[in-house]
This record gives C-alpha cells, sequence and structure tokens, in this order.
C-alpha cells in the first residue's frame, strides 16, 4: 500500500514540476495569481491520493497539507524512478480512491479541473504547438493560425551592436529573456526573478512553505490501537501461498533424497588422542615386508658447529672452490661459520628449504635396497705362493752390455750360454762374452742405411741368423729346433709372401703359404713336433707341416698381438700385445687365453720361456721387465701355476720406448734384456 | 606356427609397474589429491631394475609405482573423502555465485572431514615401528610452531604443533631422556633415547621466518596433518608410560614437572637381574652395565645444581635441557611465565648470561656462557667453567654426533676431553705427545707407497753414476781412478723383510682378478682419499696453531 501511495506522490511530484516551469514562462497573461490556485489544486488532490482523509472536513485540511507535502519531499529523495507502465494501474487506483470522497468535494474539484485543466491548454499566443522551435528557424513565421494564416516572427533587426548599445542602456536588460515560443523578449517581473533565485538555490518556490515541520511518525516501534489506513485485508493474505508450497515440496524433496542433509553433530573425536596401539597385532603386516623405511638425516658432523674447530673452517680457496662448484657437487651445502658466542648465531637462511627438500624426499624419490659391499680389501688379494719358496729366479741387475748407439732391438743366446748376440738399430751386430760383458765382436750388416736388425741363435750349431734390408724389412727370424730350418718374417698386408722357410742343407727358400691371412707379427716352430705358429694381428694359427693344414686357431682377445713364445714342453703359448697384457695359451685346454696377465702398464714387447726352469718373462715400454713363476703339470687335470715372482727395473725409458726384447740364458735362471736405451742388462 | 604371438611388454617387470599419470587415472584423483594420497600413506615411486623395459621401450623419464601399492590406495577410505571434498568445493563456489548465503552456510556447516588414526596404525602397526620414524615429526612440528600466523598455514596448526612439542619436551623432561646436544648453524639438534630408539631432531633458532616463495607449502601442509596425528597418539602413549596424565595443563614454560597420575614415590629402579654367563657375553654384560651407570650418572649429571638464566640466551633450549639432566632454573619474570626463583636467590649455583660482561656480580655463583651447559651434557661430565667465563674465547663446540674410527681425524678438544672423562688431569705435553703419534700412524699408511719411491730413488741413483763415467769415458778422459773406502751396508733385517712383505703384496695384487682388482681399487681409494683428508685437516690445525702462538709471542712483546 506504502509502495503504490509513494508512486502516486512520485507521478504528482513530477506533473506539478512540469507545470512549474512551464508556468515559470506563462506568465505574460497570467503571472501571480495562477500560483495561488496551483496550490489549492495540489493540496486538495494530494488529499484525496494520500487516502488519509477520514474526516472529510475541511478544516483539518490545511494542516496535513503540510504533513503530504513532507511525504513527498522525501519520496522524491528516496524514490529512484517512476515506472510509465505501471501508470495506468495507478490512476484507476486512483479513481477507486476518489470514489470514496464526498459528492460536495466532487463537484467543486470537477470545477476546478475544468477552470485549470492543463492537459489540453494550449497557448493562445502561437498555435503552432509543443514542437522544437528550431524547426522554424529559418523561416519568417513561427507558426499558423486558426485560419492557416502564418503567425510572423516579430521584427527582429537587432544586430550585435544595437544588442550591446541595448544592454549598456536598458537597465532591465539583465532581467529580459527571449521567449522561443513567441519569438519575443520578455522582462521579469521581481516576483517572478525572485522565484528564479530561490530555486537556483535549491529552495522551494513557494517562500511560506515550511520544510522543517514536524513528521508525525506512522510507522513506529509504539503498537497503535487503530491500524494505519483502514485498507480492508487482501484475499491472499487468508489464502495459503502456493509458492512458498511450491519451495517448501521441493525441501521436503531434497531431504528425502538425502541431497539435503541434517546439521552434523560436531564430531569431537577428531583430533583428540587415545591409545592406538592397546591392541597390537601383526596382522596388518603384510605389506611391509617390501616396505623400506626412509633413510634418516645425517647427522651433523663438526663443521657445522657454530663454535667448530679452526681447522673446519674454510681457508679462502677452499671458499672460491664451494662457490664456484655446482650446488649438487658440493661436498658440504653450506659454509661453516665460526661465532664467537651463542647470541650472535643468526637464522639458518635455508631452514625451510631443507624441510621441504626432505619432505619431497619422501613421498617423491623412489627408493631401491642397495647392498653396500663390506669386504676387507686385503680378503681379495689371492693367496699366492711366496716367490721365496719358487726361487729361483733372477733377482738383481748384476751387468749392463754398453756399445750400441741405437736401440736394441733384438739378443740371443748361444746354446752354450757364453756368448750373447744383439741387433741394434744402429746397423750393428755385436757379440758379447756374458761373464765378462765385454764386446768380442762387432759386425756392421746394414752399412750405412740404420736398419732395424733381427737375429736368433741356432741352437745345436751356434749359428747367429740375422736380418736386414733385402728389398723389405725382415721383422723376426725363428730358428728350428734342429737347425736345418730358418722361418723369415716380412710383414706386409697384401702379399701372401709374408713368411718364408729357409732350409740350410739345400740352401733353398719356400713360402709355405698361398693367401694372405692378415699382418704376421711373429712366427715360431714347435720344439718337438712339426707344427708351425703364426700370429697374425689378432689371433695365432698353428699349422701342421706335414699335413699341411691349420691345426688350431688361437683368439688372443686383444687388439695386436707383440710377441709370442712357445714353452719347451710344446703345450703352451705366451702372447704379448701392444694393449698391455700377457696371455697364456693352455694348447690342451681352448682356444681362448687360459689367463690374461695385466701386470704391464705399457705395451708388452717382448716375452720369454725358460728352457729348463718353470720361468717366464715379459718386457714392456714401461721400462720393467716381470719374471713370472710358471710351473706346467704333466697331470691333464691340473692348470698350470702362474706366480709373478719378480718386477725388474733397470732401463730407462727414451722416446717412449723401454724394453724391446727379452730372453732366459739356456742353463742359469738369469735373464737378459735390451732397451731402448741402448743397453742390454742381465739380471741374476 | 602354434599358439598365439607373444606381444611385447605384457608380461616380465612390466606388470608390477605402473606409471605415476595412470595410477592417477586409476584412482580417479586430481594431481593434488593423488600426491596427498601418497603422502599420507606412505606410498613412494620404485626405480625398475631396467627402466626401458618397464617404461615399454621409451626411455622417457616416467616415475614408477608398484602396482601392489595402488591397489592397496583404491581400497582406502579417504580417497572417497577426497572426492567429496571436491564435490563439497563445488558446491560452495556455486552457492557463493548465486549469493546464496543460507546454502554457503548449511555446507560449511558440513564440510567433509577425514581422520588420519587408521592410516597411522596402518602405517605404524607397532608403537616402536612409529618411534622409529618420529625424527621427521619432531623436525617439522617444531618448525611449524615457530610460524606466525602469516596465512602459511592454518592458525591451528601452529597451536596444534606448539602444543605438541611442548608436551613432547616435557615428557622428555619427565623420562630424562636426553642424551646429546649440538647447536649448529642451522639450529639446535637434540638427541633423546626413548625405549631404546635414538631420536634426533631439529629446533630453529627463535627468529621470523623469511618465508620462500619456491616451497610448495600444501606439501608441507600435508605432511604436518600426518605428523600432528602421529606425535599425538606417541604423546598419549608416552605419557601413560610414565603414569603422566594426557594431556597434560600448563605446560609453556617448562618449568614445572607433570601431573603424575600415581603418586611418585613408588617409583624405584629396577635392577637388572643377573644371569650366569660365561666367557665373550660376560665381557658384553660387563660393558653394557658399565654403559648403564654411565647413564644413570649422566641423567644426574646437573642434579643439585641451580642455574639462572639472563634474558638474552636462548630460554626454551637451556630451560628444556637443564631440566632434563636434574637441574633447576628459572628466569627473570619479564621474559616468560614460569619463573620460580629471582635472581637475587642466594643458592644459584650458575647464572647464564651471553654478554661480554654482567652489571651486578653476585659472589658465590658461576656466571658462565650458555655453550658450558651444552658441552656438559656432550661430556657427560660437569666440565672445569674456567674456559666458559665471560668475556672469555671459548673452545670449540664439538659435534657429539661423530664417532672416529681408528685413521679418523680427531680435533685435540676431543682428545681433551676425552681425557677428562677418563678422570686425568689435563696436560699440556700429554695432548702434544698424542698428537705426534696420530702423526706416525698415518704415516705408517703412507709407508707403502714411500718404500717404492724410494727403491727407485736408490736405483736412479746407481744409474747416474754409472752414467757420469760412461761421459768421462766417452769424452776420452782418463777415469779418476781412486779407491775410496768402502761403507758397510747397514741391512735392517726389519725393514728388509717389511719391503719383502709390500712386494709380495704388489705381486700378488698384480694376479687379483679383474673384477675384484676394482673393487679393491675403490676401497683402497676411499681409504686413501680419508687418510689424505685427514692429513688436510692436521696440516690445518697445526698451521692454525703456529700462527696462534706466534700472535701471542707479538703480543707478549
Amino acid at each position: 500500500m506504502k509502495k503504490v501511495r509513494e508512486k502516486t506522490a512520485k507521478k504528482r511530484s513530477k506533473e506539478e514540476e512540469e507545470e512549474e516551469e512551464e508556468q515559470i514562462f506563462n506568465f505574460k497573461d497570467k503571472p501571480a495569481g495562477k500560483e495561488e490556485e496551483d496550490e489549492d489544486l495540489s493540496d486538495s488532490e494530494e488529499s484525496v491520493f494520500s487516502g488519509l482523509e477520514d474526516s472529510g472536513s475541511d478544516s483539518e485540511e490545511d494542516e496535513k497539507e503540510s504533513d503530504d507535502n513532507d511525504d513527498e519531499d522525501d519520496d522524491d529523495v528516496t524514490a529512484v524512478e517512476s515506472k510509465q507502465p505501471k501508470q495506468t494501474e495507478e490512476e484507476e487506483e486512483k479513481e477507486e480512491v476518489v470514489g470514496g470522497v464526498t459528492e460536495r468535494e466532487e463537484e467543486e474539484k470537477k470545477e476546478d479541473e475544468y477552470e485549470h485543466d492543463s492537459s489540453d491548454e494550449e497557448d493562445i499566443r502561437n498555435t503552432v504547438g509543443n514542437i522544437p522551435m528550431e524547426w522554424y528557424k529559418d523561416f519568417p513565421h513561427i507558426g499558423y493560425n486558426l485560419d492557416g494564416k502564418k503567425i510572423f516572427k516579430p521584427i527582429r533587426n537587432k544586430d550585435e551592436l544595437d544588442d550591446f548599445l541595448d544592454k549598456m542602456e536598458n537597465p532591465d536588460y539583465w532581467r529580459t529573456v527571449h521567449d522561443k515560443q513567441t519569438g519575443s523578449d520578455i522582462v521579469l517581473s521581481d516576483e517572478q526573478v525572485e522565484l528564479v533565485n530561490r530555486l537556483q538555490k535549491g529552495q522551494f518556490g513557494d517562500v511560506n512553505f515550511n520544510e522543517y515541520q514536524p513528521s508525525v511518525e506512522f510507522f513506529s516501534s509504539d503498537v497503535m490501537i487503530h491500524p494505519v489506513t483502514n485498507r480492508p485485508a487482501d484475499k491472499r493474505s487468508f489464502i495459503p501461498s502456493l509458492i512458498e508450497k511450491e519451495k517448501v515440496s521441493k525441501l521436503v524433496h531434497a531431504i528425502k533424497m538425502g541431497w539435503i542433509k541434517p546439521r552434523r553433530v560436531e564430531d569431537d573425536t577428531r583430533g583428540r588422542f587415545y591409545d592406538l596401539w592397546a591392541g597390537e597385532d601383526s596382522s596388518i603386516l603384510g605389506r611391509h615386508k617390501m616396505h623400506l623405511p626412509a633413510p634418516k638425516i645425517p647427522l651433523p658432523g663438526h663443521q657445522e658447529s657454530y663454535n667448530p674447530p679452526p681447522e673446519y673452517l674454510f681457508t679462502e680457496e677452499e671458499l672460491a672452490l664451494w662457490e664456484q662448484q655446482d650446488a649438487s657437487d658440493r661436498k658440504l651445502p653450506f659454509v661453516p661459520v665460526k661465532f664467537s658466542s651463542l647470541r650472535q648465531v643468526p637464522a639458518f637462511s635455508r631452514f625451510i628449504h631443507e624441510r621441504f627438500e626432505r619432505c619431497l624426499d619422501l613421498y617423491l624419490c623412489p627408493r631401491q635396497r642397495k647392498m653396500r659391499v663390506n669386504v676387507n680389501p686385503e680378503d681379495l688379494i689371492p693367496k699366492l705362493p711366496k716367490p721365496k719358496d719358487l726361487q729361483p729366479f733372477p733377482t738383481t741387475q748384476s751387468l749392463v752390455y754398453r756399445g750400441h748407439s741405437g736401440l736394441v732391438r733384438s739378443i740371443s743366446v748361444s746354446p752354450s750360454g757364453q756368448w750373447l748376440a744383439s741387433g741394434s738399430d744402429d746397423g750393428s751386430v755385436r757379440f758379447w762374452e756374458v761373464c765378462s760383458s765385454r764386446c768380442m765382436k762387432t759386425v756392421q750388416v746394414g752399412g750405412a742405411v740404420k736398419r732395424p736388425v733381427c737375429l736368433s741363435t741356432c741352437r745345436p750349431h751356434s749359428y747367429v741368423a740375422s736380418s736386414c734390408e733385402c728389398g723389405r724389412a725382415v721383422h723376426q727370424v725363428a730358428w728350428h729346433a734342429k737347425g736345418d730350418y730358418l722361418a723369415s718374417v716380412m710383414p706386409d698386408h697384401s702379399s701372401h709372401l709374408q713368411v718364408l722357410i729357409h732350409q740350410l742343407s739345400r740352401r733353398r727358400s719356400q713360402n709355405p703359404f698361398r693367401k694372405n691371412k692378415g699382418l704376421v707379427q711373429c712366427v715360431s716352430f714347435h720344439p718337438v713336433r712339426p707344427y708351425f705358429f703364426v700370429a697374425t694381428q689378432r689371433s695365432v694359427r698353428i699349422y701342421n707341416l706335414v699335413k699341411q693344414e691349420m691345426t688350431k686357431k688361437l683368439q688372443a682377445n686383444s687388439k695386436w698381438i707383440s710377441s709370442m713364445a712357445v714353452h719347451p714342453g710344446g703345450d703352451h703359448v705366451i702372447c704379448g700385445s701392444y694393449d698391455c697384457r700377457l696371455s697364456w695359451f693352455d694348447l690342451d685346454l681352448s682356444t681362448k687365453p687360459y689367463k690374461m696377465l695385466r701386470h704391464h702398464k705399457k705395451a708388452v714387447r717382448g716375452a720369454a720361456y725358460h728352457r729348463s726352469y718353470p720361468l717366464f718373462a715379459s718386457a714392456s715400454d714401461d721400462g720393467s721387465v716381470i719374471v713370472c713363476h710358471g710351473t706346467v703339470y704333466n697331470d691333464l687335470m691340473q692348470n698350470p701355476l702362474i706366480v709373478p715372482v719378480k718386477v725388474l727395473r733397470g732401463h730407462v725409458i727414451t722416446h717412449d720406448l723401454g724394453v724391446l726384447d727379452v730372453t732366459f740364458h739356456p742353463t742359469q735362471p738369469w735373464v737378459f734384456s735390451s732397451g731402448a736405451d741402448a743397453t742390454i742388462r742381465l739380471f741374476t | 606356427m602354434g599358439g598365439l604371438q607373444k606381444k611385447k611388454y605384457e608380461r616380465g617387470s612390466v606388470t608390477n609397474y605402473i606409471t605415476r599419470n595412470k595410477a592417477r587415472k586409476k584412482l580417479r584423483l586430481s594431481l593434488p589429491d593423488f600426491r596427498r594420497l601418497c603422502i599420507l600413506k606412505g606410498i613412494y615411486p620404485h626405480e625398475p631394475k631396467h627402466k626401458k623395459k618397464v617404461n615399454k621401450g621409451s626411455t622417457a623419464p616416467r616415475t614408477f609405482y608398484l602396482i601392489k601399492d595402488i591397489r592397496f590406495l583404491l581400497h582406502e577410505p579417504i580417497v572417497g573423502k577426497f572426492r567429496d571434498y571436491k564435490v563439497f568445493v563445488r558446491k560452495l563456489k556455486k552457492a557463493y555465485g548465486k549469493t546464496e548465503w543460507s546454502a554457503v552456510e548449511r555446507l560449511r556447516e558440513n564440510k567433509p572431514t577425514y581422520k588420519l588414526d587408521h592410516i597411522i596404525k596402518e602405517r605404524y602397526p607397532s608403537f616402536i615401528d612409529a618411534l622409529r620414524d618420529i625424527d621427521d615429526a619432531l623436525c617439522m612440528c617444531f618448525l611449524f610452531s615457530t610460524f606466525a600466523r602469516t596465512g602459511k598455514c592454518h592458525v591451528q596448526t601452529i597451536q596444534l604443533c606448539r602444543r605438541l612439542t611442548v608436551e613432547w619436551m616435557n615428557y622428555v623432561v619427565a623420562a630424562r631422556a636426553l642424551r646429546k646436544v649440538f647447536i649448529s648453524i642451522k639450529g639446535i639438534y637434540y638427541q633423546a633415547e626413548v625405549m631404546g630408539q635414538l631420536i634426533t631432531w631439529l629446533v630453529p633458532y627463535q627468529f621470523s621466518h623469511d618465508h620462500p616463495t619456491d616451497v610448495d607449502y600444501r606439501v608441507m601442509a600435508t605432511f604436518t596433518e600426518l605428523y600432528t596425528t602421529l606425535l599425538g597418539f606417541i604423546n598419549f602413549r608416552l605419557y601413560h608410560s610414565l603414569n603422566l596424565l594426557y594431556p597434560p595443563k600448563k605446560l609453556s614454560a617448562l618449568s614445572a614437572s607433570l601431573a603424575r597420575m600415581v603418586s611418585s614415590a613408588e617409583e624405584e629402579e629396577a635392577q637388572l637381574d643377573q644371569f650366569p654367563v660365561e666367557g665373550e657375553d660376560m665381557e658384553k654384560l660387563e660393558a653394557r652395565e658399565r654403559e648403564q651407570k654411565e647413564q644413570e650418572a649422566q641423567k644426574k649429571l646437573f642434579d643439585g645444581l641451580k642455574f639462572f638464566l639472563n634474558r638474552e640466551v636462548p630460554r626454551e633450549s637451556l630451560a628444556f635441557v637443564i631440566r632434563c639432566f636434574g637441574g633447576e632454573v628459572s628466569w627473570d619474570k619479564s621474559v616468560c611465565i614460569g619463573s620460580t626463583y629471582e635472581v637475587t636467590e642466594e643458592t644459584i649455583t650458575h647464572h647464564i648470561v651471553d654478554r661480554p660482561n654482567a652489571s651486578t656480580q653476585y659472589i658465590n655463583r658461576y656466571y658462565i656462557q650458555p655453550q658450558w651447559v651444552y658441552d656438559c651434557i656432550n661430556a657427560k661430565i660437569v666440565l672445569p667453567v674456567e674456559d666458559y667465563f665471560l668475556g672469555v674465547t671459548l673452545p670449540p663446540h664439538l659435534s657429539p654426533f661423530v664417532e672416529e674410527k681408528e685413521g679418523d681425524y680427531m680435533p685435540p678438544e676431543k682428545v681433551k676431553i676425552m681425557a677428562l672423562q677418563r678422570g686425568e688431569k689435563p696436560e699440556q705435553e700429554d695432548e702434544e705427545e698424542e698428537d705426534e703419534d696420530e702423526d706416525e700412524e698415518e704415516e705408517e699408511d703412507d709407508n707403502d707407497d714411500e718404500e717404492e719411491d724410494e727403491e727407485e730413488d736408490e736405483e736412479e741413483s746407481e744409474e747416474k753414476n754409472l752414467k757420469k763415467m760412461e761421459k768421462q769415458r766417452s769424452q776420452g778422459k782418463s777415469l779418476q781412478v781412486k779407491v775410496t773406502p768402502g761403507k758397510m751396508k747397514v741391512e735392517n733385517p726389519e725393514r728388509l723383510e717389511q719391503e719383502e712383505k709390500a712386494e709380495e703384496k704388489r705381486l700378488a695384487i698384480m694376479m687379483m682378478k679383474k673384477k675384484e682388482k676394482y673393487l679393491y681399487d675403490k676401497i683402497m681409494f676411499g681409504k686413501k682419499r680419508k687418510i689424505r683428508e685427514a692429513n688436510k685437516l692436521t696440516a690445518k690445525r697445526k698451521a692454525h696453531d703456529d700462527a696462534e702462538k706466534a700472535n701471542k709471542k707479538k703480543t707478549r712483546k
């Protein structure tokens, strides 16, 4: 009800305002008198619309008038907008209400209405109607009268100058207004000026209007005896609301379906602790077989102390290194610092980081069980017979044979053990007496051109075969045990003429191989049987000379074989290779090496067996000769026993070459070695 | 050709593993939820032996979980709660969007919650299991209890952490379980022995944290959620094992002892029963008994001593530590509640100050720096106070967690303390001798290498002589024939024997198999590195001491 009232009031006030606007400028004919009448009208209308007039007497109207006005003001301020479509409704209501008013009043109203009907009141001075006057801007007339004749604008021939003069001379110029409707100038009266002033100040147009009259509070906290309005209660207030019913039924449905749950009872067991492990049972343990507990954080050492011993603090170099290193490479994740007292220790800036990283480790880090070897390193060393028990073997250097000026490539001892022959890169072969280390004879074989000289001594006859330049470089010569045959090696990639066997008695040579099977490194005759060993780059081939076929091919498992020696028994072969290995083959066992000996640090250049003692030696570029004990058993079931017994040093490494050849004394446990330092040494 | 064709990657180790994404899809959880579940349930990824096989031929980096673990997660009731929570959040958002405040309120009242009790029980079937894994829980709770209300986590969590940690500390005090303390630059490490388990935790210094931005606090909060539950249950059990009331009342000051359910007078130390044993067991038993005695003595370390803490020392740590060893402790009233006596108390024996000098000094008490307390605990004896007076340069604070084995470097201060523990009077000379001994030992270790060198040297010198002669000869000069008196070569039989043995060893090493040689080399490398490091530390120390001595002399002059 109140809302309705508000709206009507709103509308009224709007209308009034419009009226006022018009009235302000319509004063030419009836400027003053109209206002009073307007007031009257508004009063009476208001009283009707507000629906408050119970008494219906005129005397009270005056009192209420002010109240209503007050209300109106408030509403003006609060109401936001008036809605056009509702106007009709309101008017209907108006009529209803009007119906309740006494007849006498009605008559009065009607008179008034006709007199001051503003709705279809037209300005009789100008019949053009309520249109924008700009439309006639360019025409001399300003509209048409009833007869259709043009109404001309009043003649205005004022130019700027006239206007200015008028402004200067006319005392009423400031209150002169141009009326667009009629195109004439109007001079405002004092009252009108006053009114304009008041409106500009935001005051009420009426001077006598009191805006601060005491208000009657209808809607207070006090319970009144009578209702505020006389309006009978609506029908809908007696009928149950359909909308509400719908809403309730929706809620009921939701509750029934379990969509809305009743308010939860506060669960106070949460956050309360009890004896969780009261009844311990191991039934849940199944999963935990695979469970790896996370490792604990390592405990801090002295260096983490706030006051560490001075040796744990970083020196400048260490600090620089620490700063340079990547965080993951650092040994310590922090720099040790020393504080003179506990008071000065600051907060650790990476504390939260470290805890967070620990968290990440706990849930993101894959865990794996790792067995840590806990071995005493002494247990790893194999238990071998003591070298002392395996004597005799050469232990000390006793003689040095000097005289050569180039590398001593090869040496050979006479079967008697009295003489030693050596071939050198200086192109000479020298013969030495073993015991006195005296050079007995020098034979120049290579002439002026220095070529590698290889030689070998024949066992039964003490012949010396030496090889040198004969078209191509002869790499090696080997005697047959009986001394009638001699094999020479001339390594060549492309030829099948790499190995030649010469027969001394018949003075003829033969080429045993029809095909080139790889670069031949060295050859050897079997000491007893008619076998011939040919070592190529990666393997050793054994040929049966009687049957003229290959019987075996030994895989050396090394990159490049350098030397080879055959055991005097004939069942074992050692192969030295440039990749630091010495491989021992047991011919009865397999074509693979029985043992790989990685004793040397550099390329192995020579290998030799002792003829009678169970010894073998290897010479290498690291300047050492390693003598090993190698017992071969007659029992086929027992594998040879190999024990290194002595490392002999003495040769000086020159041009990255150390010991080039090694050979044993035929009867004594002595070993000769020739080296790149142009010396031959005897170890006894 | 009979039978179906075998498909690749359908049998073998592939069937045991599942990638993270697949696991997530199987559980129908979002990644954060999956993470939370893994954290709570203690599921961690596994590294397959042959990653490429498990990864179906791809070498892309993936994390793998055991498929059994994931199946185990499928039955976890908490997964349902997670989904409920997701729905709850969705509903709440919707209600907010529609500005239905009553709905918001109703939803908030019905916010789904979960309990972790069953998870704790499942992860730690026995109490000892739980105790063993409590280190991280304690560290985390102590960290969270120092957080300010910065919105990094719920205030309730912080309060709960604080409560639980204080309860824990009170238990340690009541049980006198503390064994070692270490002031590091990160914080203070404590080690306690509870029911035979060594538990170590780290407490940060009392400063406000500079919260880093690259840390995911959600992960930390999830861990804390689990840890607070775990710690709560453990505290409950521990308190009950000592006949103490749980939850205790008014604890924060650490100055009052806990209320007992049963009066404490009846408690007696149970005597160990003697069993007849023989031989080695006897020795072990004796050692154990000795150890126990030592521990008992350590527990009563500060009995009868009365401490007063000045306001600048870390109150909580010191109060905790002192009370753990039977001392009485108090502080100024204005510092914290719970102070039991005033500065003016006559019976105070030690006043702990961390300033260069104290303003008013009472005659009948020692004014010492806080490090004394910690060092006493680690040394298990009451150390002489002279080194810890105010304004004195403190002796280094050593880590009690380092146990030196043979060959490890031992700082001289530790040697000193060990001597004190044995009851010897500290003497300067002794120390130096010991130092020398150490040096010698180290040298011996290096002997092997040196011997080789020596031999080579000898040979080389001979060689040089020969060469000289050769040169002279080649230059055509007549040899300077000169008879010099020969020198007797003194052969030390011991040394010879040693050399022989060393050579034997070298030769035997040559005969090692490749695999064993590798292992042996690795072990020896580690050993040598250790020795090198120890030598380096000794050298550094020596240089430092020399510099100090020189300084002292200078100042004297």
